[in-house]
């Protein structure tokens, strides 16, 4: 008896004292590339050139940041495109979604299958890229129009559904007393379901201005003006560009020489992935919610 | 006839009925019909000689001639066979990997460790592929990358990683492990902590040690959920992920042979040389193989587990 204890305990003590190393390690590399990014963004450019990125750099420098921050009217035009689409991406689609998740969890509503299905159908078959550029461009004359970055991306099937199950969790009888009560479709919607709805709302409303936030895929497919850029997409033109004097304010007094182009770079990164970074801890739970919930099946 | 009139007349009864209903739905059906059914009939662009000026329905149609080409010069093939074999790896690789990292996260006891180390694991799956991108451009860039910084500081040759087509393989599988396994993590754990407490005390007082109770327990409950994920995934094996190829090789050529998806084809053919129809075969041909293997895993998945299926 005392033996198997024994046996026991030193075999889940290996597999615990494994378990802690590889964690630790596996999350030591997820965190990596952030603070490599993040030192980058504060060495000097004269230590980049010489000996490249480092994750402690001899001396400290805010160069690149008073640079961005002090020169370019770029990035505060990418700022405010990323925070707009957003915001109206963000609440134009949590509107469409939750009464769109509502109508469908009617029981009483005779056709909820087949737009369902109408819906799920655009999950498993798509017309492609190019006939939607097309129609984009051509039919819907989006090109260089910030809905063009808003509006492909403003609903999505599993989101709906997603809306849905929340909403099946709300009795029933809460909306039989309100129709009782004399109080129409809307107003039920409105007054009663919205309330009750708040956290799987936030849940994901979090996905979709996430989605927003990142976007930049659209923004590269369609705009041309680059005052419409969104943030990530300046980030993708700022990296693959060496002559970065274009990009900064274009009639600014600086001196494209001893722009310290490397360490701008990071600073523009960490710039655009920062909000993200600061919420994270407080949205988090949110997201884990969303993501159990979705794996689940919608 | 009179029947089709009659569910006319039924519908049109149905919405008078429920106006307001119908009204609440109409911006989510607006947006689906417009922007992904409307869609849907251009896929024909395919079929034709596209031309600018004339449309996709008035551009003179050539039948099957753009997949020929395709088939000819060997890019279908080529495109479809980096496609599979990228999600095939992403797949398995990257499920054993969350299955492993799951058990070993349900196996410590340390509760603030635990949270710790998962919110920093899912962290990856949160920010853009823009930014996997400038991350590669940090470690991997020739001049001032943290691999060449070191490799200079140790006093050898640099490596120039933009012209090895080989190492980009490597590079994209771990980048996209690397932002993948907190999520499947996550769905693994789920799974686990839902097993029933009593079973593992019980496990626990006939004498199982941790590796038998992993073997014995954790994986077989984890069997169905990952056999699902897998069926699911081969469903989608033939959608690349753009985002990720994308901001990892971007524009550059050297790495196309190994690296090129298609996905990445798809979008070139628009921007670049503007050959839509070419461009619009390849992306139909996807479309239309990913509904059929979606079919057909979901025809598998209700045989053996009808609860699971999607419809």
């Amino acid at each position: 008896m005392e033996k198997t204890t024994i046996k026991q305990d030193s075999g889940s003590l290996i597999v615990k004292g494994i378990s802690y190393v590889s964690i630790t390690f596996f999350a030591l590399v997820c965190l990596f590339p952030f603070a490599l990014m993040i030192s980058s963004s504060f060495m000097n450019e004269q230590e980049i050139v010489r000996e490249g990125y480092k994750l402690l750099p001899k001396e400290v420098s805010f160069k690149a940041y008073s640079m961005l921050l002090g020169n370019s009217t770029q990035l505060v035009d990418a700022y405010q495109v990323t925070i707009f689409i957003t915001v109206v991406g963000t609440v134009l689609g949590l509107f469409m979604m939750s009464m769109a998740g509502f109508v469908l969890n009617r029981k009483d509503f005779k056709y909820r299958n087949f737009f369902s299905f109408l819906i799920y159908f655009t999950t498993l078959f798509s017309g492609g890229l190019i006939p939607t550029y097309i129609l984009m461009v051509k039919h819907l004359h989006l090109k260089d129009s910030l809905f063009a970055m808003i509006l492909p991306g403003v609903v999505g099937a599993w989101s709906i559904f997603l809306m849905r199950n929340f909403m099946k969790a709300i009795p029933d009888s809460l909306y039989e007393s309100a129709t009782i009560d004399g109080a129409g479709d809307f107003r039920i919607y409105w007054r009663i379901f919205i309330p009750l709805a708040v956290p799987s709302l936030a849940t994901i409303g979090l996905f979709s201005a996430l989605g927003f936030w990142n976007e930049w895929y659209n923004g590269m497919l369609y705009m041309d003006s680059p005052d419409k850029f969104p943030l990530q997409y300046f980030l993708q033109r700022m990296v693959n560009q060496t002559n970065l004097g274009a990009l900064i304010n274009s009639g600014a007094v600086i001196n494209t020489a001893d722009l310290p182009t490397q360490s701008i770079k990071m600073a523009t990164a960490v710039l655009a992935t920062g909000p993200i970074i600061l919420l994270y801890p407080f949205v988090q739970r949110y997201f884990v919610t969303g993501l159990t919930i979705g794996a689940v099946k919608g | 006839m009179t029947r089709v009139k009659l569910a006319g007349r039924n519908i049109v009864r149905e919405v008078m009925k429920n106006k307001v209903l119908f009204l609440m739905l109409l911006p989510v059906l607006l947006y689906f019909l417009i922007f992904h059914y409307a869609v849907m009939p251009g896929a024909y662009v395919a079929f034709v000689d596209y031309n600018l000026n004339k449309g996709i329905f008035g551009s003179d149609f050539i039948g099957l001639k753009n997949f020929e080409f395709l088939v000819q010069n060997g890019d279908l093939w080529n495109i479809t066979k980096n496609t599979l074999l990228y999600n095939i790896v992403f797949l398995a690789l990257g499920n054993i990997i969350q299955i492993v990292f799951a058990i070993m996260l349900s196996e410590i006891s340390g509760r603030w460790f635990k949270k710790v180390s998962q919110s920093v694991i899912l962290l990856p799956n949160f920010i853009s592929m823009v930014i996997v991108g400038v991350f590669a451009y940090n470690i991997f860039n020739f001049n001032s990358g943290f691999i060449n910084t070191m490799l200079a500081g140790a006093g050898l040759d640099r490596y120039e990683f933009y012209s090895d087509p080989g190492i980009w393989k490597y590079i994209i599988v771990a980048f996209k492990i690397w932002a993948g396994t907190g999520y499947g993590m996550i769905v693994y754990l789920a799974t686990i902590t839902g097993i029933n407490h009593d079973l593992y005390e019980a496990a626990y007082m006939d004498g199982a040690t941790t590796w038998q109770r992993i073997r014995y327990m954790t994986l077989p409950i984890l069997k169905p959920t990952f056999i699902l994920l897998l069926l699911f995934g081969m469903g989608g094996i033939l959608k690349g992920s753009f985002d990720l190829f994308y901001n990892l090789i971007g524009t550059n050529s050297v790495l196309y042979p190994q690296t090129d998806i298609i996905d990445t084809y798809v979008f070139r053919s628009l921007v670049g040389q503007f050959n839509f129809s070419m461009g619009a075969a390849v992306g139909f041909y996807q479309s239309l193989f990913g509904l059929i293997l979606v079919l057909v895993v979901n025809f598998i998945v209700r045989k053996i587990e009808p609860d699971s299926a999607l419809f």
